[in-house]
């Protein structure tokens, strides 16, 4: 039962990752790729339908955690306090400024939400990278409550803080990979010069995305003693297959492919992660103290219970994304 | 980190009365869309959906932080009580939210037919009222616990049943939701007659006034009778500290009566200048004038809620507004029966008209008061009689971060708050006209 916990929450990342993921990119885009105003609504209507209901993922990850490990929940919003309701805020302002935009013709109040919307999704980009990279190296954790100042003077090293060079390095990537992605989706979802543009960015970003992948990887290696498994092997090989499959199908355009290849990059990354520190959830930076899958799970009772309409939850919300997606392609 | 705890309780205090302000509204023109959709009047329906969408969007956007402030600003409650709240939570993140941000997506972002339209719009009033389903269990679990058993220093989930259909949560749900619906109303009502007063789209001002006085009748009987009543027998029996803060009520005794007004004098333990009904307090709790509704001095002062006198106020504010509500309500449909409401140049219509389109504050006014009276009565317990407030803040933030998270949601929420008067006034200019598409 906690191991299906443990899976479940690693789902609901890698599926936040992949479906926010194009829209939080989009909005890394969006002043880059649309220069004129029919650009920017065509970007906004890329994701317009899909961005409300690809957040529900961002709930289903804090929900898995709720139900399945509380006290994680508890260490890891409480000790990361400050970066968490940056994270809330921008969530507000990007969410505000798509529905805000196309409520008036005026030129600079959609420039203003354009801008408002590129600057939110960055942030939320580099803030849910650097809590990623800091799961991966591990807090300060005492008696399960962590202490962590947002920064500290910059060096991955103890006494550390939440932004370093380190996690820095995971946010780079973030971005990249993200920013690649949306380039695809939005390739395939656009025409015109607004798609040469863009495909023009997926094909230039590939490179940064990988040295910015092994880069992460390596430093990974040394800074978060991230032990390398065959089952995690058996994931990053697959990341390296579906990244080379995805730059191939980019460069002869066939962007849907590209698209869903870019998207079994960021899950298997995401998988390898998960499989790679398995049962640890938070890792205590000494090493002492940290808190494994078996200890922070929930009672018994509560996993099952909870499995069953978790997982209800979960192939409901697939059905009705499929349904949604067709839907929209044919209207 | 001495007063952290009050800036953790100000700011869920804060951000939770702002977030109540949209939903409400939400949950009571839900179904009235449903209606209009089902009636085929489409045309007011898709007005209505509008203003709808721009109550949910604000809504969801507030609504991500109070999700978020378990975590972190309450691990205390998260870790001790996870096991049971998680549940409930969760379970509104995952079915609620999803059903409403999928069929939103569907009205808003492709062109769907009538069919369609009728059931993304039920789909979204089944999603409104989920998830106000699913955080009142929670609410109510804090109330009045049940469902769980105690495991060393945490609980655990015993019956999801009991934390799900538990005799507080249904009552709970059914006061809040009607109160929902008088907020709809009195919104309804407030459009029909700004725009009667204006000699705009008439025959849609008719409709509006119409079923916003009916409705708004109805749902104010009902949010006082039965289920305000019903959920004051439940405070009478298992909150008898609570009860007494909202009534003022220092001594016991039998034929207690109700305060209608009067002030707390907590130092000197009495109710200075107070009009009182004999006996009514008694009979409204157990039935009988002879019930023996015991005061706060028959408690231990620290089991007494910590601001008796904000308590008192909010829960009379409540019940003197929700009176008000049903006597302008009563006066509107009685007009209307006799055919004068929506006739301008009729004797006494302007006044009653004027009083409805400026009446629509005092739902949110009496639903956010309700709010406080539930949230203080509960005090100092934030699981009633299992855990204290004290012991369920995040005891490793520090209070100027918090402070300074508080202030930061201040001017967010400003900002959003005049967005929000923005697009919803520009809306009711507009009227139910046709209206270009999204983006």
């Amino acid at each position: 039962m906690v191991e299906l916990w443990y899976a479940l929450a690693a789902f609901a990342i890698a599926a936040y990752v992949v479906l926010d993921g194009y829209d939080l990119g989009a909005g890394i885009l969006h002043l880059f790729v649309a220069k004129s105003d029919a650009d920017r609504r065509a970007v906004i209507s890329a994701i317009g339908p899909y961005w409300d209901g690809n957040e529900v993922w961002l709930l289903a990850i804090a929900g898995a955690l709720f139900v399945g490990f509380p006290s994680v929940l508890a260490a890891a919003f409480s000790g990361m306090y400050l970066a968490m309701f940056m994270v809330v805020w921008s969530l507000a302002l990007r969410g505000i400024s798509i529905e805000m935009r196309g409520q008036s013709h005026d030129e600079l109040w959609r420039a203003f939400w354009d801008f408002v919307f590129a600057v939110s999704s960055g942030v939320l980009v580099v803030l849910l990278a650097v809590a990623l990279g800091n799961v991966l190296r591990g807090f300060p954790l005492e008696h399960g409550a962590v202490v962590l100042p947002l920064f500290t003077d910059f060096t991955p090293s103890p006494p550390t803080g939440l932004v370093d060079w380190y996690t820095l390095a995971v946010a780079l990537f973030a971005i990249a990979a993200l920013a690649r992605h949306a380039a695809l989706w939005l390739s395939w979802k656009s025409a015109g010069d607004l798609r040469a543009r863009c495909a023009r960015v997926a094909n230039y970003s590939g490179p940064i995305v990988v040295v910015s992948w092994v880069g992460a990887w390596a430093a990974s290696l040394v800074v978060a003693h991230v032990a390398m498994r065959p089952l995690s092997f058996a994931f990053a090989v697959i990341a390296f297959g579906s990244l080379a499959a995805s730059f191939v199908f980019a460069r002869r355009e066939r962007f849907l492919a590209a698209f869903s290849a870019s998207s079994a990059f960021l899950a298997s990354v995401i998988f390898g992660i998960a499989s790679a520190t398995f049962p640890t959830l938070l890792r205590s930076i000494d090493g002492k103290d940290s808190m494994d899958a078996y200890a922070a799970a929930a009672s018994p009772h509560a996993l099952a219970v909870g499995s069953i309409w978790y997982v209800a939850g979960v192939i409901a919300v697939i059905v009705a994304f499929a349904r949604q997606y067709r839907d929209v392609e044919k209207s | 980190m001495g007063d952290a705890l009050l800036w953790h309780r100000l700011q869920f205090a804060f951000t939770a009365v702002y977030h109540y302000v949209f939903p409400q509204l939400t949950m009571g023109l839900a179904p009235v869309i449903v209606f209009l959709r089902w009636r085929r009047e489409d045309r007011l329906a898709d007005f209505l959906t509008r203003v709808f969408a721009i109550n949910f969007a604000f809504g969801v956007v507030t609504g991500f932080p109070m999700e978020f402030q378990f975590g972190t600003n309450w691990a205390g409650l998260a870790r001790y009580a996870g096991d049971v709240i998680g549940q409930t939570l969760a379970m509104e993140g995952m079915f609620a939210f999803f059903l409403e941000s999928i069929f939103l997506g569907v009205l808003l972002w492709s062109k769907p037919s009538p069919r369609q339209k009728l059931f993304a719009s039920a789909a979204l009033w089944a999603g409104s009222w989920l998830s106000a389903y699913f955080i009142l269990a929670t609410h109510a679990f804090t109330e009045h616990p049940q469902g769980f058993v105690k495991n060393g220093d945490k609980l655990q989930l015993d019956s999801l049943a009991d934390l799900l259909l538990s005799r507080w949560a249904w009552t709970e749900v059914a006061h809040t939701l009607v109160a929902a619906l008088v907020t709809g109303a009195f919104v309804l009502a407030a459009m029909g007659a700004y725009y009667t007063l204006s000699r705009k789209h008439e025959d849609v001002a008719k409709r509006l006034l119409a079923i916003g006085t009916t409705l708004g009748l109805a749902a104010s009987l009902a949010v006082a009778f039965p289920t305000g009543d019903q959920q004051a027998k439940l405070v009478a029996h298992h909150q008898e500290p609570a009860l007494a803060a909202m009534e003022g009520r220092f001594e016991s005794g039998q034929m207690a009566g109700i305060t209608l007004i009067g002030q707390p004098n907590v130092p000197q333990r009495r109710l200075d200048n107070p009009i009182r009904v004999p006996g009514a307090l008694s009979f409204l709790a157990y039935g009988t004038f002879h019930g023996d509704v015991r005061g706060l001095s028959a408690f231990p002062e620290d089991e007494w809620p910590q601001n008796i006198e904000l308590l008192y106020y909010a829960f009379h504010l409540m019940a003197g507004i929700g009176t008000l509500m049903i006597g302008i309500m009563s006066l509107a449909v009685l007009q209307r029966f006799r055919k004068k409401l929506e006739v301008l140049d009729a004797r006494g219509t302007r006044p009653l008209l004027w009083a409805l389109m400026l009446a629509f504050p005092l739902p949110y006014i009496a639903n956010t008061a309700g709010w406080i009276t539930a949230e203080l009565g509960r005090q100092p317990w934030v699981i009633y009689g299992v855990l204290r407030t004290r012991d369920a803040s995040s005891t490793n933030v520090h209070s100027g971060d918090v402070l300074f998270t508080l202030i930061g949601f201040c001017g967010l929420y400003l900002m959003l708050g005049l967005l929000f008067v923005f697009l919803i006034g520009r809306e009711v200019m507009r009227g139910p006209v046709e209206v270009e598409g999204h983006g």
